[in-house]
């Protein structure tokens, strides 16, 4: 019974005191409680302080940074009590991996409220809408107790349900409603899954908790962590999405105002894939091993899939969104090679394609502005008029693309090498759609920025304004900063992916076909320096 | 629980040299005593104005309250009796807790009643006293110790229902519903009465945990106890408005006033669970294992049912009738579960009530004079129209769609939860279907209200009562969602039945 006893508590660090997550969490969600009372016609102070509630929030998680060190395990942790009668809790924790998806949607708030600086219908719900928004995205990257988590993943549905279906373009209420059917429908199978979990928990450690870490305590049989391992991943694939559960996408990315679609290319499909990482691999690393080539074959088809569809877009939105889903699916193959360098660079893409495709949706959205139109054939020749914006575009697209000295390249490469180490096939058909990727962005930016000025009413257009470099720069600074620097990342993502990994390839090297097996003690023990977790354990 | 069986009380025969207490139905002493004052009264002044009928309708239920919050002290204490008057009444915190719950209910429904007969020029003054009839009637069913004594309760409050339903009877829908739901609550009184004579017929007694007792010791020959189970259950099935006795509920939930819809809503589905709760888990509780699987196949149709018919609907409060349906499905998963479900249905009980009631005052709102705009149609840019209307119906929406943070979704994960435990997944992977399709119907009414245009420009009213009886509902709906913690503490000893 070598599984059997109790393995020791995790390396789990308290708060000291200082409740930054909770400050963070909740920042935006009491700006908007304030802002709720102000009467909507005074739209100027309504755009300014949403600005300065994303602002202060992106302050405050900039302190957590400063708390945050480098080694891994949960940090900054707040526990409190919140139905002592169903044993629910409250508990708030950050690791290598959270932590830069908190940053992430914290950095990028500011620039989706100044984006919609010229919102005028119902200014003050959009703004309002935005802010409880950002409050649940933050919720689900650092509650550690499945409810909580639960709680905060459905909440955000309906802010962001009501910026697609409020403030949209033509086929808004379509996109919204299939949103929102998908997602919840998703999340079902979710919620069932944890309260299994929930109850497991009171017969097999004396008491119900939804608490994260102590669920990895649980010893299930094998074909029980496998189902449980599918209600989780249906959750989270419609979210990610992964192919093929990946049709809301397209419309809602295209059908949602410039700020909606940053948020949520850069920060709601994330949530999708952090699920699979924290969850999946937490919690049933048996059962992920079990699935491991279904969802890499499924992340090879997106990626293979949406680079080819969007190749074949005439809308430029559409093609960034259908570009989403290939980048998502590097996300995916990453982490679920199991291998160190696939992990971290899973977790680096996912920040890096939340600043690139988070910028070209800004793009996008100003060309829009402009233009009005999003159809390649109607535009050409932009950049003589607009020069600033196609530097942008170019720089942007070139990011996304993987050029070296830009931040897609360190998360692509870590990608591509932690699969080849795994599997050749897989990661031959990652490069096509590397390839792919220059040409369906690049192609792109040529039929809108050269050639012939197709629409004379083009050449009267305005480059960016101040208002739009302020929205730009901090990106781009950001996506060469993790270009040519990427090591202050890497050294905070890596101890946490090295623990992911570990844990899922640890549990089964130790597991016994047909036993029982642990939710792992070694995925909360704290992780030795060295260990070489680059080779991949067979499945027993 | 099923440990305590066998407290047999005294007999009603013999409990004439034990004293009288009186105590636990003073409440509903002084909900009648109200209600026959109110009449008297009526019946000798002159005055048209209708609020000091409804104002003093509202003294006696807060007295009702106030007495029934001084009982939850009184029955805590050692030596006061489980049951008085002879077995009939049960004194325990689960019959005031969900007495509470359905004072609370009267007195938003008589705040509503008074705004819309207003408006409607259909003030009479017959009305409060039916209504506290009601009320009286469905605080008395949750404490019936006794089926004769629930039978009473529920006659009682469903006679002064058939009035209230038929209360506009010149609109030829309310006079229409009214008669349809007289006829099949008739027909589910018969089904109900028919029970008792069979449990009486099995066991000799209607006391409540006199038949537990006498079914606890018996292996065989009981053909005769299920059937009374069956039709019993039936009963209740009708008054919750579980599929397939739910004919009853769009025709009566539409024609009926809509202050009446919302009161009769969230009042008759919160007495009609409370005394189907306190019924199989005494009575029939050594049954459990026959009924258990019986009740799962009601809950699994009920929410399947109610949900899909739901999405059909183009009338708002049709579509909060099926809606109502669902829900019933869902409560009744929190009953299958038995145990920590009785805990769980509780919870939904109070989070239902306070999110249907708020549902119907706005469609109350929005509905002008003679229940013109109930389509969904008139939801159309009602955030425009009414920004506070509008965000307090899409709360509504989005509890009785079981979105956090709401109150909706707490009482959700705690009926699911207990069934998970009591081992019926796939009926819970059932439930959780069945709100996904739910979720569908309440969504587009937000569709309607947030991202459309306005139809037509009625002007809606805007009082500070009518605002009341939507924002205390909203804030209820937000704190349940938010703390539940607050009402699981109480329920903790509340959702204990003794017996």
């Amino acid at each position: 019974m070598l599984w059997s006893a109790v393995p020791p508590p995790g390396p789990i660090e308290d708060s000291g005191g200082f409740p930054w997550l909770t400050l963070v969490t909740f920042a935006p969600l009491a700006g908007a409680a304030i802002a709720a009372v102000f009467p909507s016609r005074l739209l100027k102070l309504h755009r300014v302080w949403a600005l300065v509630v994303t602002l202060a929030t992106f302050g405050l998680s900039l302190g957590m940074l400063a708390v945050y060190h480098g080694e891994g395990g949960f940090q900054l942790v707040e526990r409190a009590v919140w139905v002592k009668a169903l044993n629910f809790n409250y508990i708030l924790g950050v690791d290598g991996i959270s932590l830069f998806m908190v940053l992430l949607t914290t950095f990028l708030m500011p620039a989706a409220v100044l984006v919609s600086w010229r919102i005028e219908q119902q200014a003050k719900y959009y703004m309002v809408a935005f802010l409880i928004l950002e409050s649940a995205m933050i919720g689900s990257f650092v509650a550690l107790d499945l409810l909580l988590f639960f709680l905060f993943f459905e909440a955000l549905l309906f802010p962001m349900y009501l910026i697609i279906g409020g403030w949209g373009s033509e086929r808004r209420v379509y996109a919204a409603v299939k949103f929102f059917l998908f997602t919840m429908a998703g999340s079902a199978f979710l919620l069932v899954s944890i309260l299994f979990l929930y109850f497991r928990a009171g017969s097999d450690l004396g008491h119900t908790t939804f608490d994260f870490t102590q669920l990895q305590h649980l010893v299930l049989p094998v074909d029980t962590a496998r189902w449980l391992f599918l209600g989780f991943f249906v959750a989270f694939a419609v979210k990610v999405p992964l192919f093929p559960l990946h049709t809301w996408l397209p419309d809602a990315h295209t059908e949602a105002p410039t700020a909606g679609s940053l948020i949520l290319a850069a920060v709601l499909l994330k949530i999708g894939a952090y699920g699979l990482i924290r969850f999946n691999l937490g919690l049933f690393p048996e059962a992920s091993q079990f699935f491991r080539t279904f969802v890499m074959v499924l992340a090879a088809i997106g990626i293979i899939y949406g680079a080819a569809v969007a190749l074949i877009q005439t809308d430029v939105k559409r093609l960034v969104a259908y570009s989403s889903v290939s980048h998502l699916g590097f996300v995916v193959l990453g982490t679920f090679a199991f291998t160190l360098q696939g992990m971290s660079g899973g977790v680096l893409q996912m920040v890096n394609h939340g600043l690139s495709t988070g910028a070209l949706f800004l793009l996008v959205g100003m060309l829009y502005d402009r233009t009005h139109t999003r159809d390649l054939g109607r535009m050409g020749g932009l950049g003589g008029t607009m020069p600033a914006l196609a530097g942008v575009f170019l720089f942007v697209a070139l990011s996304s693309v993987g050029l070296p000295g830009l931040n897609g390249f360190v998360g692509e490469f870590l990608v591509l090498l932690g699969t080849f180490i795994v599997s050749k096939p897989f990661a031959v058909a990652a490069v096509v759609a590397v390839v792919l990727a220059a040409i369906y962005l690049l192609w792109a930016y040529q039929r809108m920025m050269h050639g012939p000025v197709l629409n004379e009413e083009h050449r009267l257009l305005p480059d960016l304004s101040g208002r739009e470099y302020a929205i730009l720069v901090p990106i781009m600074a950001a996506i060469l900063l993790v270009g040519v620097f990427p090591q202050p990342l890497l050294d905070r993502i890596e101890p946490a992916a090295r623990q992911t990994t570990r844990c899922v390839i640890q549990t089964n090297q130790a597991a016994q076909p047909g036993q029982g097996v642990q939710l792992s003690s070694v995925c909360s023990e704290p992780p030795e320096g060295g260990v070489p977790i680059g080779d991949v354990a067979r499945r027993p | 629980m099923l440990s305590t069986i066998g407290q047999v009380p005294a007999a009603p025969g013999t409990s004439s040299h034990v004293p009288l207490v009186f105590q636990p139905v003073v409440p509903e002493f002084i909900l009648a005593g109200t209600a026959i004052a109110l009449l008297l009264w009526d019946a000798i002044r002159r005055d048209e104005d209708q609020a000091p009928l409804a104002l003093a309708a509202l003294a006696g239920i807060a007295a009702a309250a106030a007495y029934t919050v001084w009982l939850w002290f009184w029955v805590g204490k050692p030596g006061h009796p489980a049951s008085v008057l002879g077995g009939m009444v049960a004194a325990d915190k689960f019959a005031l807790f969900i007495r509470l719950v359905l004072l609370g209910v009267a007195a938003l429904g008589v705040i509503l009643s008074y705004h819309y007969l207003d408006r409607a020029g259909e003030a009479r003054g017959e009305y409060y006293p039916l209504l506290l009839f009601a009320t009286a009637g469905m605080t008395l069913i949750a404490a019936a110790d006794d089926l004769i004594l629930v039978f009473l309760a529920l006659e009682t409050l469903s006679l002064s229902l058939y009035l209230m339903t038929g209360f506009s009877f010149r609109r030829l829908a309310s006079a229409e519903a009214s008669m349809k739901y007289f006829l099949l609550g008739a027909f589910s009184s018969a089904f109900f009465l028919y029970g008792i004579a069979l449990a009486y017929g099995a066991t000799g007694t209607t006391n409540l945990s006199g038949i537990a007792g006498k079914l606890s010791g018996q292996v065989s020959g009981l053909a005769l106890a299920l059937g009374a189970a069956g039709l019993l259950a039936t009963g209740f099935g009708f008054k919750v408005a579980a599929v397939p006795f739910h004919m009853w509920t769009p025709d009566a939930y539409q024609g009926a006033p809509t202050c009446v819809t919302a009161f009769m809503s969230a009042g008759t589905k919160v007495a009609a669970f409370g005394a189907f709760l306190r019924v199989f888990n005494t009575a029939f509780s050594p049954l459990i294992w026959d009924w258990r699987p019986f009740v799962w196949g009601v809950a699994a149709v009920t929410m399947v049912v109610g949900s899909i018919l739901a999405i059909a609907q183009t009338d708002v409060k049709r579509m909060l009738a099926y809606s109502s349906i669902a829900h019933a499905g869902f409560i009744l998963v929190g009953v299958t579960a038995a145990d920590k479900g009785i805990q769980g249905a509780m919870f939904y009980l109070v989070a239902y009530a306070t999110m249907i009631l708020g549902a119907f005052a706005v469609v109350m709102l929005v509905s002008v004079r003679g229940e013109r705009n109930v389509s969904l149609v008139s939801y159309a840019g009602l955030a425009r129209r009414s920004p506070f209307l509008a965000v307090a119906m899409a709360l509504f929406l989005l509890s009785l769609a079981g979105i956090p943070p709401t109150a909706g979704f707490i009482a959700k994960v705690a009926v699911f939860s207990a069934a998970v435990q009591a081992g019926y997944w796939p009926l819970v992977l059932i439930a959780v279907i069945a709100s996904v399709i739910a979720a569908f119907f309440y969504i587009r009414v937000i569709v309607l209200m947030y991202m459309q245009e306005p139809a037509e420009s009625v002007e809606l009213e805007r009082t500070s009562v009518a605002q009341v009886s939507v924002a205390v509902p909203a804030a209820l709906t937000l704190l349940f969602g938010v703390l539940p913690g607050l009402l699981f503490g109480v329920l903790k000893s509340a959702s204990v039945i003794r017996f």
